[in-house]
Protein backbone atom coordinates (compact mmCIF):
# COMPACT_ATOMS: atom_id res chain seq x y z
CA UNK A 1 0.00 0.00 0.00
CA UNK A 2 2.78 2.42 1.12
CA UNK A 3 4.76 1.67 -2.01
CA UNK A 4 1.76 2.00 -4.09
CA UNK A 5 1.38 5.68 -2.76
CA UNK A 6 4.93 6.45 -2.98
CA UNK A 7 4.45 5.49 -6.95
CA UNK A 8 0.93 7.24 -6.99
CA UNK A 9 3.06 10.10 -5.59
CA UNK A 10 5.89 10.14 -7.68
CA UNK A 11 3.71 9.75 -10.66
CA UNK A 12 1.87 12.63 -9.62
CA UNK A 13 5.35 14.84 -9.09
CA UNK A 14 6.75 13.58 -12.85
CA UNK A 15 3.71 14.62 -14.33
CA UNK A 16 3.17 17.64 -12.83
CA UNK A 17 6.93 18.77 -13.84
CA UNK A 18 5.13 18.65 -17.49
CA UNK A 19 1.62 18.91 -16.59
CA UNK A 20 0.87 21.11 -19.07
CA UNK A 21 3.12 21.50 -21.95
CA UNK A 22 0.94 23.81 -23.89
CA UNK A 23 1.14 26.53 -20.65
CA UNK A 24 5.28 26.11 -20.10
CA UNK A 25 5.69 26.22 -23.79
CA UNK A 26 3.03 29.73 -24.14
CA UNK A 27 5.07 31.39 -21.62
CA UNK A 28 8.60 30.15 -23.22
CA UNK A 29 7.54 32.34 -26.38
CA UNK A 30 6.21 35.00 -24.30
CA UNK A 31 10.05 34.90 -22.51
CA UNK A 32 11.15 35.21 -26.38
CA UNK A 33 8.71 38.43 -26.86
CA UNK A 34 10.26 39.72 -23.67
CA UNK A 35 13.61 39.82 -24.78
CA UNK A 36 12.56 40.93 -28.10
CA UNK A 37 11.10 44.01 -26.27
CA UNK A 38 14.28 44.38 -24.51
CA UNK A 39 16.29 44.87 -28.22
CA UNK A 40 13.64 46.64 -30.23
CA UNK A 41 13.60 50.20 -28.74
CA UNK A 42 17.46 49.87 -29.28
CA UNK A 43 17.14 48.88 -32.61
CA UNK A 44 14.83 51.63 -33.08
CA UNK A 45 17.02 54.32 -32.23
CA UNK A 46 14.27 54.63 -29.28
CA UNK A 47 16.71 54.03 -26.32
CA UNK A 48 20.35 54.84 -26.63
CA UNK A 49 22.80 51.63 -27.56
CA UNK A 50 23.93 50.42 -24.52
CA UNK A 51 26.04 47.40 -24.73
CA UNK A 52 25.87 45.57 -21.34
CA UNK A 53 21.85 46.40 -22.12
CA UNK A 54 22.23 44.27 -25.50
CA UNK A 55 24.44 41.51 -24.06
CA UNK A 56 22.09 41.16 -20.94
CA UNK A 57 18.88 40.76 -23.12
CA UNK A 58 20.41 38.25 -25.65
CA UNK A 59 22.02 36.11 -22.88
CA UNK A 60 18.27 36.06 -21.05
CA UNK A 61 17.35 34.83 -24.72
CA UNK A 62 19.52 31.92 -24.60
CA UNK A 63 19.15 31.06 -21.66
CA UNK A 64 15.28 30.36 -22.79
CA UNK A 65 16.01 29.36 -26.19
CA UNK A 66 18.10 26.07 -25.59
CA UNK A 67 14.90 25.14 -23.19
CA UNK A 68 13.12 25.32 -26.41
CA UNK A 69 12.69 21.13 -26.50
CA UNK A 70 10.36 20.02 -29.01
CA UNK A 71 8.77 16.64 -27.95
CA UNK A 72 8.98 18.09 -24.64
CA UNK A 73 7.35 20.96 -25.09
CA UNK A 74 4.87 20.12 -28.30
CA UNK A 75 4.13 16.06 -27.38
CA UNK A 76 1.07 15.26 -29.99
CA UNK A 77 -0.94 14.10 -27.51
CA UNK A 78 -1.29 17.78 -26.00
CA UNK A 79 -2.25 19.15 -29.04
CA UNK A 80 -2.28 23.02 -30.40
CA UNK A 81 -3.06 25.69 -27.88
CA UNK A 82 -4.21 29.00 -28.60
CA UNK A 83 -2.24 29.51 -32.04
CA UNK A 84 -0.56 26.60 -32.86
CA UNK A 85 -0.99 24.53 -36.33
CA UNK A 86 -1.69 20.63 -36.49
CA UNK A 87 1.01 21.10 -39.18
CA UNK A 88 3.37 20.81 -36.10
CA UNK A 89 2.77 17.10 -36.18
CA UNK A 90 2.12 16.41 -39.66
CA UNK A 91 5.12 18.49 -40.50
CA UNK A 92 7.39 17.25 -37.29
CA UNK A 93 10.66 17.37 -39.32
CA UNK A 94 10.70 21.03 -40.51
CA UNK A 95 9.53 22.18 -36.79
CA UNK A 96 12.30 20.33 -35.01
CA UNK A 97 14.70 21.76 -38.03
CA UNK A 98 13.17 24.95 -36.61
CA UNK A 99 13.43 25.25 -33.28
CA UNK A 100 17.49 23.54 -33.81
CA UNK A 101 18.19 26.60 -36.39
CA UNK A 102 16.75 29.30 -33.97
CA UNK A 103 18.68 27.54 -30.87
CA UNK A 104 22.25 27.55 -32.98
CA UNK A 105 21.41 31.30 -34.50
CA UNK A 106 20.66 32.99 -30.63
CA UNK A 107 23.65 31.00 -29.36
CA UNK A 108 25.86 32.43 -32.15
CA UNK A 109 24.88 36.04 -31.76
CA UNK A 110 24.54 35.98 -27.99
CA UNK A 111 28.36 34.83 -28.21
CA UNK A 112 28.78 37.79 -30.63
CA UNK A 113 26.56 40.37 -29.18
CA UNK A 114 26.45 43.30 -31.77
CA UNK A 115 28.58 46.58 -31.04
CA UNK A 116 26.64 48.97 -32.17
CA UNK A 117 22.66 49.91 -33.72
CA UNK A 118 23.26 49.05 -37.41
CA UNK A 119 24.58 45.06 -36.26
CA UNK A 120 22.02 45.09 -33.56
CA UNK A 121 19.50 45.75 -36.31
CA UNK A 122 20.61 43.13 -38.42
CA UNK A 123 20.71 40.40 -35.21
CA UNK A 124 16.89 41.65 -34.82
CA UNK A 125 16.25 40.78 -38.22
CA UNK A 126 18.13 37.37 -38.36
CA UNK A 127 16.21 36.36 -34.68
CA UNK A 128 12.97 37.88 -36.25
CA UNK A 129 13.55 35.82 -39.46
CA UNK A 130 13.59 32.25 -37.39
CA UNK A 131 10.45 33.58 -35.66
CA UNK A 132 8.39 34.42 -38.66
CA UNK A 133 9.74 31.66 -40.92
CA UNK A 134 8.80 28.85 -38.10
CA UNK A 135 5.16 30.36 -37.26
CA UNK A 136 4.72 31.16 -41.20
CA UNK A 137 3.39 27.20 -40.98
CA UNK A 138 2.99 26.44 -37.41
CA UNK A 139 0.58 29.05 -35.99
CA UNK A 140 -2.48 30.62 -37.30
CA UNK A 141 -4.59 33.24 -35.86
CA UNK A 142 -8.11 31.41 -34.73
CA UNK B 1 -50.13 20.93 -79.24
CA UNK B 2 -49.80 24.31 -81.14
CA UNK B 3 -49.43 25.52 -77.97
CA UNK B 4 -46.86 23.23 -76.97
CA UNK B 5 -44.82 23.79 -80.06
CA UNK B 6 -45.29 27.60 -79.46
CA UNK B 7 -43.92 27.44 -76.42
CA UNK B 8 -41.11 25.07 -76.49
CA UNK B 9 -40.11 27.77 -79.88
CA UNK B 10 -39.96 30.40 -77.58
CA UNK B 11 -38.21 28.56 -74.68
CA UNK B 12 -35.62 27.74 -77.49
CA UNK B 13 -35.48 31.88 -78.79
CA UNK B 14 -35.32 32.68 -74.97
CA UNK B 15 -32.59 30.28 -74.36
CA UNK B 16 -31.04 31.30 -77.79
CA UNK B 17 -31.17 35.04 -76.56
CA UNK B 18 -29.75 34.27 -73.15
CA UNK B 19 -26.88 32.22 -74.49
CA UNK B 20 -26.02 35.20 -77.17
CA UNK B 21 -25.94 37.53 -74.08
CA UNK B 22 -24.06 35.22 -71.68
CA UNK B 23 -21.66 35.02 -74.58
CA UNK B 24 -21.97 39.06 -74.92
CA UNK B 25 -21.76 39.79 -71.40
CA UNK B 26 -19.05 36.95 -70.43
CA UNK B 27 -16.56 37.99 -73.21
CA UNK B 28 -12.75 38.52 -72.31
CA UNK B 29 -12.45 42.62 -72.38
CA UNK B 30 -8.45 43.56 -73.29
CA UNK B 31 -7.18 46.72 -72.22
CA UNK B 32 -7.59 49.98 -74.02
CA UNK B 33 -4.74 50.54 -76.86
CA UNK B 34 -4.58 53.98 -75.10
CA UNK B 35 -4.42 53.19 -71.85
CA UNK B 36 -1.29 50.35 -72.74
CA UNK B 37 0.27 53.13 -75.03
CA UNK B 38 0.43 55.69 -72.15
CA UNK B 39 2.86 53.42 -70.13
CA UNK B 40 5.13 55.15 -73.28
CA UNK B 41 8.98 54.21 -73.78
CA UNK B 42 10.26 50.79 -72.41
CA UNK B 43 10.23 50.10 -68.40
CA UNK B 44 13.17 50.64 -66.39
CA UNK B 45 14.15 47.12 -64.61
CA UNK B 46 15.95 48.68 -61.32
CA UNK B 47 12.23 50.69 -60.57
CA UNK B 48 10.37 47.46 -61.48
CA UNK B 49 12.42 45.44 -58.64
CA UNK B 50 10.23 47.46 -56.12
CA UNK B 51 7.02 46.67 -58.08
CA UNK B 52 7.91 42.87 -57.55
CA UNK B 53 8.59 42.76 -54.11
CA UNK B 54 5.42 45.11 -53.36
CA UNK B 55 3.54 42.58 -55.96
CA UNK B 56 4.09 39.85 -53.83
CA UNK B 57 4.63 37.86 -57.16
CA UNK B 58 7.36 35.85 -55.11
CA UNK B 59 4.68 34.69 -52.88
CA UNK B 60 2.88 32.51 -55.53
CA UNK B 61 5.26 32.15 -58.07
CA UNK B 62 8.60 31.07 -56.77
CA UNK B 63 8.90 27.22 -55.80
CA UNK B 64 6.81 26.64 -52.58
CA UNK B 65 9.62 27.65 -49.26
CA UNK B 66 12.12 29.04 -51.74
CA UNK B 67 14.46 31.41 -49.72
CA UNK B 68 16.85 33.65 -50.83
CA UNK B 69 17.66 34.22 -54.45
CA UNK B 70 15.74 31.44 -55.20
CA UNK B 71 12.70 33.91 -54.92
CA UNK B 72 13.41 35.30 -57.91
CA UNK B 73 12.91 31.93 -59.92
CA UNK B 74 9.27 31.80 -60.30
CA UNK B 75 8.66 28.17 -61.74
CA UNK B 76 5.09 28.40 -59.98
CA UNK B 77 3.67 25.63 -58.15
CA UNK B 78 2.33 27.15 -55.29
CA UNK B 79 -1.10 25.50 -54.44
CA UNK B 80 -4.01 27.93 -53.16
CA UNK B 81 -6.78 25.77 -51.11
CA UNK B 82 -9.35 27.60 -51.55
CA UNK B 83 -13.88 27.08 -51.31
CA UNK B 84 -13.70 26.96 -55.34
CA UNK B 85 -10.95 24.42 -55.08
CA UNK B 86 -7.17 24.14 -55.38
CA UNK B 87 -5.96 26.65 -57.24
CA UNK B 88 -1.88 26.20 -58.39
CA UNK B 89 0.75 29.32 -59.86
CA UNK B 90 1.99 28.97 -63.02
CA UNK B 91 5.27 29.13 -63.98
CA UNK B 92 5.87 32.86 -64.92
CA UNK B 93 9.45 32.79 -65.57
CA UNK B 94 11.29 34.10 -68.69
CA UNK B 95 11.16 30.04 -70.30
CA UNK B 96 9.96 30.76 -73.94
CA UNK B 97 7.74 27.57 -73.39
CA UNK B 98 6.63 27.00 -69.98
CA UNK B 99 6.82 30.58 -68.87
CA UNK B 100 6.33 34.27 -70.37
CA UNK B 101 9.17 34.38 -72.10
CA UNK B 102 7.67 35.06 -75.39
CA UNK B 103 4.83 37.33 -73.91
CA UNK B 104 4.64 41.34 -75.16
CA UNK B 105 4.13 44.00 -73.15
CA UNK B 106 0.24 44.19 -74.28
CA UNK B 107 0.09 40.40 -73.25
CA UNK B 108 1.51 40.85 -69.88
CA UNK B 109 -0.20 44.45 -69.07
CA UNK B 110 -3.69 42.73 -70.01
CA UNK B 111 -3.30 39.71 -68.01
CA UNK B 112 -2.14 41.81 -64.99
CA UNK B 113 -4.53 44.44 -65.31
CA UNK B 114 -8.03 43.04 -66.80
CA UNK B 115 -6.98 39.28 -66.66
CA UNK B 116 -6.98 38.26 -69.93
CA UNK B 117 -4.53 35.78 -71.27
CA UNK B 118 -2.70 35.73 -75.03
CA UNK B 119 -5.22 34.00 -75.86
CA UNK B 120 -8.12 35.51 -75.02
CA UNK B 121 -9.44 33.81 -71.94
CA UNK B 122 -10.22 34.85 -68.89
CA UNK B 123 -7.76 34.15 -65.87
CA UNK B 124 -9.11 33.34 -62.58
CA UNK B 125 -8.71 35.59 -59.66
CA UNK B 126 -6.42 33.71 -57.07
CA UNK B 127 -4.30 35.73 -59.65
CA UNK B 128 -4.84 38.84 -57.35
CA UNK B 129 -5.57 41.05 -60.83
CA UNK B 130 -8.61 42.55 -59.25
CA UNK B 131 -5.98 44.74 -57.22
CA UNK B 132 -3.45 44.95 -59.86
CA UNK B 133 -6.22 46.69 -61.96
CA UNK B 134 -5.59 49.57 -60.34
CA UNK B 135 -2.04 49.77 -61.12
CA UNK B 136 -0.26 52.68 -62.66
CA UNK B 137 0.46 51.09 -66.58
CA UNK B 138 3.90 52.58 -66.07
CA UNK B 139 4.83 50.60 -63.28
CA UNK B 140 3.00 47.21 -64.99
CA UNK B 141 5.54 48.35 -67.36
CA UNK B 142 8.32 48.88 -65.18
CA UNK B 143 7.76 45.15 -63.63
CA UNK B 144 7.64 43.91 -67.05
CA UNK B 145 11.22 45.22 -67.99
CA UNK B 146 12.54 43.40 -64.62
CA UNK B 147 11.00 40.43 -64.96
CA UNK B 148 12.83 39.72 -68.21
CA UNK B 149 15.93 40.24 -66.47
CA UNK B 150 15.09 37.30 -64.34
CA UNK B 151 16.15 33.43 -64.91
CA UNK B 152 14.28 31.20 -67.37
CA UNK B 153 13.20 27.78 -65.70
CA UNK B 154 11.20 24.84 -67.34
CA UNK B 155 9.29 22.66 -66.21
CA UNK B 156 4.91 23.35 -66.10
CA UNK B 157 3.55 23.09 -62.68
CA UNK B 158 0.74 21.39 -62.10
CA UNK B 159 -3.01 22.26 -63.04
CA UNK B 160 -5.58 23.89 -60.87
CA UNK B 161 -8.39 21.13 -59.66
CA UNK B 162 -11.40 22.65 -59.74
CA UNK B 163 -15.04 21.77 -60.21
CA UNK B 164 -17.79 22.38 -62.29
CA UNK B 165 -19.05 25.23 -62.92
CA UNK B 166 -15.75 27.05 -61.86
CA UNK B 167 -13.53 24.89 -64.28
CA UNK B 168 -15.69 26.82 -67.14
CA UNK B 169 -13.63 29.88 -67.53
CA UNK B 170 -15.66 31.83 -69.48
CA UNK B 171 -18.45 32.07 -66.38
CA UNK B 172 -15.69 34.46 -65.01
CA UNK B 173 -16.95 37.21 -67.57
CA UNK B 174 -19.97 37.93 -65.31
CA UNK B 175 -18.11 37.83 -62.43
CA UNK B 176 -15.48 40.44 -63.49
CA UNK B 177 -18.20 42.80 -64.34
CA UNK B 178 -19.44 42.96 -60.92
CA UNK B 179 -16.33 43.17 -59.06
CA UNK B 180 -13.16 44.03 -61.30
CA UNK B 181 -12.90 47.80 -61.15
CA UNK B 182 -9.92 50.19 -61.32
CA UNK B 183 -11.63 52.83 -59.52
CA UNK B 184 -9.88 53.60 -55.43
CA UNK B 185 -11.89 51.48 -52.97
CA UNK B 186 -11.29 54.41 -50.32
CA UNK B 187 -12.62 58.00 -52.09
CA UNK B 188 -9.67 60.55 -50.88
CA UNK B 189 -9.33 64.35 -52.26
CA UNK B 190 -6.89 65.06 -55.07
CA UNK B 191 -5.32 67.30 -51.88
CA UNK B 192 -5.06 64.59 -49.17
CA UNK B 193 -2.10 63.92 -47.63
CA UNK B 194 0.56 62.75 -50.39
CA UNK B 195 1.80 60.27 -47.83
CA UNK B 196 -1.69 58.33 -47.72
CA UNK B 197 -2.46 58.75 -51.40
CA UNK B 198 0.68 56.74 -52.00
CA UNK B 199 -0.01 54.36 -49.23
CA UNK B 200 -3.94 53.80 -51.05
CA UNK B 201 -2.13 53.23 -54.08
CA UNK B 202 0.12 50.85 -52.85
CA UNK B 203 -2.11 48.64 -50.41
CA UNK B 204 -5.30 48.46 -52.91
CA UNK B 205 -3.20 48.05 -56.21
CA UNK B 206 0.12 46.05 -56.14
CA UNK B 207 0.03 45.64 -51.98
CA UNK B 208 -3.19 43.66 -52.64
CA UNK B 209 -3.66 43.24 -48.93
CA UNK B 210 -7.44 43.56 -49.33
CA UNK B 211 -7.43 40.22 -50.99
CA UNK B 212 -6.88 38.16 -47.53
CA UNK B 213 -7.92 41.30 -45.34
CA UNK B 214 -11.17 41.73 -46.53
CA UNK B 215 -13.98 39.72 -46.22
CA UNK B 216 -15.77 37.87 -49.27
CA UNK B 217 -19.32 37.39 -50.45
CA UNK B 218 -20.63 33.95 -51.35
CA UNK B 219 -18.98 34.46 -54.97
CA UNK B 220 -16.04 35.62 -53.75
CA UNK B 221 -15.96 39.17 -54.64
CA UNK B 222 -14.64 41.74 -51.87
CA UNK B 223 -17.23 43.44 -49.85
CA UNK B 224 -15.50 46.95 -50.25
CA UNK B 225 -17.98 48.30 -47.65
CA UNK B 226 -15.68 46.02 -45.33
CA UNK B 227 -12.72 47.20 -46.53
CA UNK B 228 -9.42 45.55 -44.32
CA UNK B 229 -11.96 45.03 -41.59
CA UNK B 230 -10.59 41.21 -41.29
CA UNK B 231 -12.00 37.84 -42.79
CA UNK B 232 -12.00 34.09 -42.47
CA UNK B 233 -9.13 33.21 -44.71
CA UNK B 234 -10.25 32.49 -48.52
CA UNK B 235 -7.01 30.67 -48.91
CA UNK B 236 -5.81 27.86 -46.33
CA UNK B 237 -6.86 28.51 -42.16
CA UNK B 238 -7.76 31.06 -39.58
CA UNK B 239 -8.59 34.35 -39.73
CA UNK B 240 -7.23 37.80 -41.00
CA UNK B 241 -7.02 40.40 -38.56
CA UNK B 242 -9.06 43.76 -38.69
CA UNK B 243 -7.07 46.50 -39.89
CA UNK B 244 -9.36 49.37 -39.15
CA UNK B 245 -9.38 51.48 -36.02
CA UNK B 246 -12.96 49.63 -35.93
CA UNK B 247 -13.85 46.92 -32.81
CA UNK B 248 -11.14 44.03 -32.64
CA UNK B 249 -8.19 46.27 -35.20
CA UNK B 250 -5.32 48.24 -34.93
CA UNK B 251 -6.43 51.37 -33.10
CA UNK B 252 -4.01 50.72 -30.66
CA UNK B 253 -0.75 50.44 -33.19
CA UNK B 254 0.68 54.04 -34.35
CA UNK B 255 1.63 54.08 -37.87
CA UNK B 256 4.78 54.08 -36.11
CA UNK B 257 3.79 50.36 -35.04
CA UNK B 258 2.66 48.96 -38.69
CA UNK B 259 5.57 50.51 -40.86
CA UNK B 260 8.18 48.92 -37.67
CA UNK B 261 5.65 45.64 -38.21
CA UNK B 262 6.07 45.41 -42.21
CA UNK B 263 9.63 46.30 -41.79
CA UNK B 264 10.83 43.48 -38.77
CA UNK B 265 7.51 41.48 -38.58
CA UNK B 266 7.64 42.52 -34.44
CA UNK B 267 4.11 43.82 -33.52
CA UNK B 268 3.86 46.39 -30.80
CA UNK B 269 4.29 43.89 -27.88
CA UNK B 270 7.01 41.43 -29.70
CA UNK B 271 5.09 38.85 -30.70
CA UNK B 272 6.40 38.04 -34.22
CA UNK B 273 4.35 37.79 -37.49
CA UNK B 274 3.36 34.29 -38.68
CA UNK B 275 0.80 32.34 -40.76
CA UNK B 276 0.60 34.06 -44.71
CA UNK B 277 1.37 37.59 -43.81
CA UNK B 278 5.48 36.13 -43.05
CA UNK B 279 5.81 36.03 -46.50
CA UNK B 280 4.05 39.06 -47.21
CA UNK B 281 6.24 40.82 -44.50
CA UNK B 282 9.36 39.73 -46.06
CA UNK B 283 8.49 41.14 -49.43
CA UNK B 284 7.48 44.46 -47.50
CA UNK B 285 10.81 44.29 -45.62
CA UNK B 286 12.19 44.91 -49.56
CA UNK B 287 10.88 48.39 -49.94
CA UNK B 288 12.36 51.66 -49.37
CA UNK B 289 11.26 52.72 -46.23
CA UNK B 290 8.74 55.63 -47.11
CA UNK B 291 7.20 52.72 -48.67
CA UNK B 292 6.15 51.50 -45.81
CA UNK B 293 5.60 54.94 -44.27
CA UNK B 294 3.07 55.43 -46.70
CA UNK B 295 1.07 52.24 -46.03
CA UNK B 296 1.20 52.86 -42.35
CA UNK B 297 -0.49 55.89 -43.12
CA UNK B 298 -3.40 55.28 -44.70
CA UNK B 299 -3.91 52.02 -42.70
CA UNK B 300 -4.37 54.66 -40.21
CA UNK B 301 -7.03 56.72 -42.40
CA UNK B 302 -9.00 54.04 -43.53
CA UNK B 303 -12.51 54.02 -42.29
CA UNK B 304 -13.03 51.94 -38.89
CA UNK B 305 -14.98 48.81 -39.21
CA UNK B 306 -15.75 45.93 -36.84
CA UNK B 307 -14.01 42.51 -37.17
CA UNK B 308 -15.39 41.67 -40.83
CA UNK B 309 -15.33 37.63 -39.69
C1 LIG C 1 10.45 26.39 -34.14
C2 LIG C 1 9.25 27.14 -34.12
C3 LIG C 1 9.14 28.47 -33.40
C4 LIG C 1 10.08 29.45 -33.23
C5 LIG C 1 11.53 29.47 -33.73
C6 LIG C 1 9.46 30.52 -32.50
N1 LIG C 1 8.16 30.19 -32.22
FE1 LIG C 1 6.81 31.33 -31.22
N2 LIG C 1 5.40 29.90 -31.43
C7 LIG C 1 5.56 28.72 -32.11
C8 LIG C 1 4.32 27.96 -32.06
C9 LIG C 1 4.08 26.61 -32.72
C10 LIG C 1 3.41 28.72 -31.31
C11 LIG C 1 1.96 28.34 -30.97
C12 LIG C 1 1.92 27.42 -29.78
C13 LIG C 1 0.50 26.95 -29.52
O1 LIG C 1 -0.37 27.79 -29.26
O2 LIG C 1 0.27 25.74 -29.58
C14 LIG C 1 4.12 29.94 -30.92
C15 LIG C 1 3.56 30.95 -30.15
C16 LIG C 1 4.18 32.16 -29.84
C17 LIG C 1 3.59 33.23 -29.07
C18 LIG C 1 2.21 33.19 -28.43
C19 LIG C 1 2.29 32.51 -27.09
C20 LIG C 1 0.94 32.49 -26.40
O3 LIG C 1 0.79 33.12 -25.37
O4 LIG C 1 0.03 31.84 -26.93
C21 LIG C 1 4.52 34.24 -29.01
C22 LIG C 1 4.38 35.58 -28.28
C23 LIG C 1 5.69 33.80 -29.74
N3 LIG C 1 5.46 32.53 -30.25
C24 LIG C 1 6.85 34.57 -29.90
C25 LIG C 1 7.99 34.09 -30.54
C26 LIG C 1 9.17 34.90 -30.75
C27 LIG C 1 9.31 36.36 -30.36
C28 LIG C 1 10.09 34.08 -31.37
C29 LIG C 1 11.50 34.44 -31.81
C30 LIG C 1 12.33 35.12 -30.88
C31 LIG C 1 9.47 32.78 -31.55
N4 LIG C 1 8.19 32.83 -31.04
C32 LIG C 1 10.09 31.71 -32.16
C33 LIG C 1 6.70 28.29 -32.74
C34 LIG C 1 7.92 28.96 -32.77
C1 LIG D 1 -2.03 35.00 -54.50
C2 LIG D 1 -1.19 34.33 -55.44
C3 LIG D 1 -0.64 35.12 -56.62
C4 LIG D 1 0.09 36.30 -56.60
C5 LIG D 1 0.46 37.15 -55.40
C6 LIG D 1 0.46 36.55 -57.96
N1 LIG D 1 -0.04 35.59 -58.79
FE1 LIG D 1 0.21 35.47 -60.80
N2 LIG D 1 -1.11 33.93 -60.86
C7 LIG D 1 -1.62 33.25 -59.78
C8 LIG D 1 -2.48 32.17 -60.22
C9 LIG D 1 -3.23 31.19 -59.34
C10 LIG D 1 -2.48 32.24 -61.64
C11 LIG D 1 -3.26 31.32 -62.60
C12 LIG D 1 -4.52 32.02 -63.06
C13 LIG D 1 -5.29 31.24 -64.08
O1 LIG D 1 -4.93 30.08 -64.39
O2 LIG D 1 -6.29 31.76 -64.60
C14 LIG D 1 -1.60 33.34 -62.00
C15 LIG D 1 -1.34 33.73 -63.31
C16 LIG D 1 -0.42 34.70 -63.65
C17 LIG D 1 -0.09 35.04 -65.02
C18 LIG D 1 -0.64 34.36 -66.26
C19 LIG D 1 0.25 33.20 -66.61
C20 LIG D 1 -0.28 32.33 -67.70
O3 LIG D 1 0.48 31.46 -68.16
O4 LIG D 1 -1.46 32.47 -68.09
C21 LIG D 1 0.86 36.03 -64.97
C22 LIG D 1 1.55 36.70 -66.14
C23 LIG D 1 1.09 36.32 -63.58
N3 LIG D 1 0.29 35.49 -62.81
C24 LIG D 1 1.98 37.27 -63.13
C25 LIG D 1 2.07 37.66 -61.80
C26 LIG D 1 2.86 38.79 -61.35
C27 LIG D 1 3.77 39.62 -62.23
C28 LIG D 1 2.63 38.91 -60.01
C29 LIG D 1 3.16 39.98 -59.06
C30 LIG D 1 2.85 41.36 -59.42
C31 LIG D 1 1.72 37.85 -59.63
N4 LIG D 1 1.41 37.11 -60.73
C32 LIG D 1 1.24 37.64 -58.35
C33 LIG D 1 -1.37 33.56 -58.46
C34 LIG D 1 -0.72 34.70 -58.01
C1 LIG E 1 -1.81 36.38 -48.30
C2 LIG E 1 -2.70 37.03 -47.39
C3 LIG E 1 -2.29 38.40 -46.86
C4 LIG E 1 -1.94 39.51 -47.57
C5 LIG E 1 -1.82 39.67 -49.08
C6 LIG E 1 -1.70 40.55 -46.60
N1 LIG E 1 -1.89 40.08 -45.33
FE1 LIG E 1 -1.58 41.11 -43.59
N2 LIG E 1 -1.99 39.46 -42.52
C7 LIG E 1 -2.36 38.22 -43.04
C8 LIG E 1 -2.49 37.27 -41.97
C9 LIG E 1 -2.87 35.80 -42.11
C10 LIG E 1 -2.17 37.95 -40.78
C11 LIG E 1 -2.08 37.36 -39.37
C12 LIG E 1 -0.62 37.16 -39.08
C13 LIG E 1 -0.34 36.27 -37.88
O1 LIG E 1 -1.06 35.31 -37.65
O2 LIG E 1 0.65 36.55 -37.21
C14 LIG E 1 -1.87 39.33 -41.17
C15 LIG E 1 -1.50 40.33 -40.27
C16 LIG E 1 -1.26 41.66 -40.62
C17 LIG E 1 -0.97 42.71 -39.67
C18 LIG E 1 -0.87 42.54 -38.15
C19 LIG E 1 -2.23 42.63 -37.55
C20 LIG E 1 -2.36 42.02 -36.19
O3 LIG E 1 -3.42 42.23 -35.59
O4 LIG E 1 -1.44 41.31 -35.74
C21 LIG E 1 -0.80 43.87 -40.39
C22 LIG E 1 -0.48 45.25 -39.85
C23 LIG E 1 -0.98 43.52 -41.78
N3 LIG E 1 -1.26 42.18 -41.89
C24 LIG E 1 -0.89 44.42 -42.82
C25 LIG E 1 -0.94 44.05 -44.16
C26 LIG E 1 -0.69 44.95 -45.25
C27 LIG E 1 -0.38 46.44 -45.12
C28 LIG E 1 -0.79 44.22 -46.41
C29 LIG E 1 -0.54 44.66 -47.84
C30 LIG E 1 0.76 45.20 -48.10
C31 LIG E 1 -1.12 42.86 -46.02
N4 LIG E 1 -1.21 42.79 -44.66
C32 LIG E 1 -1.32 41.83 -46.92
C33 LIG E 1 -2.58 37.92 -44.37
C34 LIG E 1 -2.26 38.76 -45.45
Amino acid sequence: MKKLLLTACFVAVAGLAHADPVADREALMKSFGRSMGELGPIAKGEKAFDAAAVQTALATLNENAQKFDPAVLFPESAGPGESGSPNIWTNWADFEARATKFKTDVAAAAAAPPADVAALQATMGMIGGNCGGCHENFRVKK
Amino acid sequence: MKLLKALGLGAVVVGAVGLAGFWFLTEPKRLDAAVLASAGAAGDASRGERIFWAGGCASCHAKPDAEGDARLELPGGVALKTAFGTFVAPNISQDAVDGIGKWSFDDFANAMMAGVAPDGSHLYPAFPYTSYARMKVEDVADLYAFMKTLPAVAGRAPGHELGFPFNIRRGLGLWKLLYLSSDPVIALPADADPKVLAGRYLVEGPGHCGECHTPRDLTGGSRKGLWLSGAVAAEGDGKVPNLTGGEGGLGGWSAGDIAYYLESGFTPDYDSVGGAMADVQRNMARLPAADREAIAAYVKAIPPHPNGY
